[in-house]
């Protein structure tokens, strides 16, 4: 079928918890289907390969009317610390992976994991700072030539 | 719908995945299998029988349970049955496609 989508890439630019599930659940969708996936890890979302950084993504408490409770609450010390104790909770009973060992997953099954360039200078981070399984460091021009085929879709989350 | 499959009348879905795990033995396997383009080796049977096993046991499966077996990593799995390794190996050993999006 020509219709069919072959690949899919992903650029993370945020450093929610809930984001970086979202490219990271469907990334490795993807791959469980026998579609190519990618992800592009940029600005806020580099946070999710940085050896020091990954274990302890939050929640956002603030600004996000689903968590419903009243902004100023959100606010407060702690809160986010505790929606994301609560939530992990949640997702260790649907037996979703720890952040780190899904990039393990992604990685072993395929899924190419790429930090951007730019985010990583102006970050001032070395490679050393980034996860083992991170298969390189690209500028967008590099991604977008790796998208250069039939069935390929981009994705911004 | 009812589909032969090893010179054995099989009821499966619209997906192929057998209805009733009962009529499944190793030839039917084979056979799916060899629509898949797969050739079973020991190390696929393997795997075939730990899915049998959790699936009798009514445990979910999924890629994370995969990676916690002790039977085979991650990328071996996706080596062994490629483009979509959970459901290929379902449908060869007999038992429905898992319902987690992980």
């Amino acid at each position: 079928m020509s219709t069919k989508v072959k690949k899919m890439l992903f650029i993370l630019s945020k450093a929610t918890i809930e984001n970086a599930y979202a490219a990271f659940v469907m990334a490795n969708g993807a791959r469980m289907e026998g579609i190519e996936s990618e992800i592009f890890f940029t600005f806020f979302g580099l946070e999710a390969v940085q050896k020091k950084k990954l274990d302890h993504l939050h929640v956002a408490t603030v600004g996000n009317p689903a968590m419903h409770i009243p902004t100023m609450l959100g606010g407060l010390p702690g809160m986010e610390a505790l929606a994301t104790t609560m939530m992990k909770k949640e997702m260790e009973k649907l037996d979703m992976p720890p952040i780190g060992e899904f990039l393990e997953i992604l990685s072993d099954s395929g899924c190419k994991l790429w930090a951007c360039k730019l985010a990583v200078d102006m970050f001032h981070l070395k490679r050393e700072d980034l996860i083992d399984e991170l298969d390189g460091i690209l500028t967008i021009g590099d991604f977008y030539s790796r998208a250069d085929q039939e069935g390929c879709q981009l994705l911004f989350i | 719908m009812k589909k032969i499959i090893a010179n054995k009348e099989i009821d499966v879905n619209e997906e192929g995945y057998l209805t009733d795990f009962n009529q499944w033995d190793r030839e039917v396997g084979e056979c799916i299998a060899g629509d898949c383009d797969i050739k079973l080796t020991d190390r696929h049977w393997e795997v075939i029988d730990y899915l049998h096993d959790r699936h009798h046991k009514d445990e979910p499966l999924s890629i994370r349970g995969i990676k916690k077996s002790g039977v085979i990593d991650v990328k071996e799995f996706y080596n062994l049955f490629p483009g979509g390794p959970l459901k290929k190996a379902t449908l060869i050993a007999g038992i429905p496609k898992p319902k987690s999006c992980i």
